[in-house]
């Protein structure tokens, strides 16, 4: 019944739709909720935690009449396998905590994949909402209903002072951590990332390399999100998390224009040479596809490239992880195996679609 | 939060110094606290356990002025719901249970102010647990509104929210 979360890339988040969606590849919503007078999730054993998941599934059946949870589905963490939490957690789903500790710990999703409530996480629920695009607005109302939902048959820890109570003082308040995945090859080309994401700080932001060890990011993917939760409305948390994407994609979008005026045959080759890579080569690692799918689809943003879709590159930065490669292989496979795989499987996404 | 000393581990001791009236935070790991402890001129007997040492510093008073470094000593009280304590919260950077905040709460005051810059939640009230809360904010928007429809002399549409007003004050039992 589920086995699609595990052998498909088809998340609703990897459609390439939505506002700016050639910069703005993914807008997510958060609201961490707790039930009242449990104690939290790093406090349960495994059997109370239990209890927890056996609760709040208890809760969706009551809910089922619900048009929007109708088609959550409930999943055991520990009922997985590692390979297939693992492409939870690449596909954005799960948090990579939520998947090594998997006892005690559950899962609702929906269908499409665009909404998913890990359970006993770092709080007893984490209602998360995510979209293709620059969605912020839809993403909230959505998350904000589901939250609605399950507040009207479970009792949410509230302190009228403090607002959501959750286990890490960080998140206590509106408990909400809204952010957007952006693409900013060009702002990293032009030397201007590093400057203009260190200014967002001052803003109340942080960001986050994708993909990427620590800071830096191999596919020019950056995650902002809001820092703080407390003393300012959810509205007001969206809403300077969306101005700021804005100017971010403005920003992005003068680097592209100036590259594409001053150094247009380099980009083109870069691009081509990129593409070349991706649709030839035989051997291909992590980092060095990251890297060629950047450009290929800074290249399909600009025009250069017409044989290839922005849901392709999408679902790609998925079907490029060792979990995936896997399981679409149906074994463990050896780093270099892997790396086989994966030019083998860009090769073929790729030229597949050229043929239709 | 990282240690300000070797900016590698948690945070674990957060404390205010004041010196010649200037006052700074320094926020320490539990190792770096220890080695520092030894420099320090305070009139504490040396022997004196780190682990109430530092409880101590987690009790700290940020309003007292005069000393070098203010100390006072609180003992590290549980949490009567879940048998947490404020060391363990502070080592691990999570509370026990949601009445934690109100056990603990002359710390987390100081403490949201610090990691958030703010202590009043002013977003989403749950529609069912959210208490009287909720009413008063709306009666406030709807304050709000009666304003402006005074202001724009639409006297019929005001004297609708004046209704709406006087029923919400009704279930506050006003
Ligand atoms: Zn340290
Ligand atoms: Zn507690």
């Amino acid at each position: 019944m589920f086995e699609k979360f595990f052998s498909q890339a088809s998340s609703k988040w990897m459609e390439g739709t939505g506002e700016e969606a050639d910069i703005v590849i993914s807008s997510r919503v958060r609201l961490a909720r707790n039930i009242s007078a449990i104690p939290f999730p790093h406090l349960l054993q495994t059997t109370e935690a239990k209890k927890v998941v056996a609760m709040i599934y208890e809760a969706l059946q009551s809910l089922q009449s619900n048009e929007q949870v109708k088609d959550l589905t409930p999943v055991y963490l520990q009922d997985l396998q590692p390979i297939e939490r693992s492409i939870l957690v690449d596909k954005h789903l799960i948090s990579p905590q939520h998947a090594e500790e998997a006892g005690g710990r559950g899962l609702l999703i929906s269908q499409d994949e665009d909404i998913s409530i890990l359970i006993n996480e770092e709080d007893h629920l984490r209602i998360q909402c995510l979209y293709s695009g620059l969605e912020l607005e839809k993403v909230w109302n959505e998350a904000s209903q589901v939250d609605d939902l399950f507040e009207s048959v479970l009792d949410f820890a509230f302190d009228e002072k403090l607002g959501y109570l959750t286990a890490c003082p960080t998140n206590v308040g509106t408990g909400l951590r809204a952010s957007v995945m952006m693409h900013l090859p060009a702002l990293v080309m032009t030397n201007q990332a590093t400057r203009v994401l260190a200014s967002l700080s001052q803003l109340g932001m942080t960001v986050r390399g994708l993909y990427g060890e620590g800071t830096e990011a191999t596919g020019n993917l950056f995650q902002i999100s809001n820092q703080v939760t407390l003393g300012r409305s959810e509205e007001e948390i969206i809403s300077s998390l969306l101005v700021v994407a804005k100017q971010l994609i403005d920003q992005e979008r003068m680097a592209r224009h100036v590259l594409l005026k001053e150094t247009k045959n380099q980009l083109e080759d870069q691009v081509c040479r990129a593409y070349g890579a991706l649709t030839h080569a035989r051997v291909m690692s992590s980092q060095e596809s990251m890297s060629l799918l950047s450009k290929v689809r800074l290249g399909i943003d600009v025009g250069i490239i017409k044989t290839a879709s922005l849901q392709t590159m999408n679902e790609m930065l998925v079907l490029t992880r060792p979990a995936f490669l896997q399981k679409m292989k149906g074994k463990e496979l050896s780093p270099f195996e892997r790396d086989v795989q994966r030019a083998t499987m860009i090769r073929e996404k790729l030229l597949d679609k050229i043929e239709k | 939060m990282y240690c300000d000393e070797c900016q590698k581990k948690p945070a674990a001791v957060h404390l205010t110094k004041i010196i010649n009236g200037e006052k700074s935070e320094v926020h320490l790991c539990e190792d770096c606290a220890q080695a520092q402890h030894k420099e320090w001129t305070l009139g504490i007997d040396a022997n004196f356990p780190l682990n109430k040492f530092l409880a101590g510093l987690l009790g700290y008073d940020p309003q007292a002025t005069g000393a070098s470094m203010n100390l006072t000593f609180t003992p590290p009280e549980k949490c009567e719901s879940c048998g947490f304590n404020y060391n363990q919260m502070s080592q691990i950077g999570r509370f026990g249970c949601n009445r934690c905040y109100k056990h603990f709460k002359d710390k987390v005051g100081p403490l949201l102010r610090r990691v958030q810059g703010s202590n009043r939640h002013t977003g989403k009230v749950p529609q069912r647990t959210g208490g009287t809360i909720r009413l008063e904010r709306e009666i406030q928007s709807l304050r709000l509104a009666l304003q402006e429809h005074v202001v724009r002399e639409e006297f019929e549409e005001a004297a609708k929210v004046r209704d709406q007003i006087r029923e919400i004050e009704k279930k506050l039992g006003r």
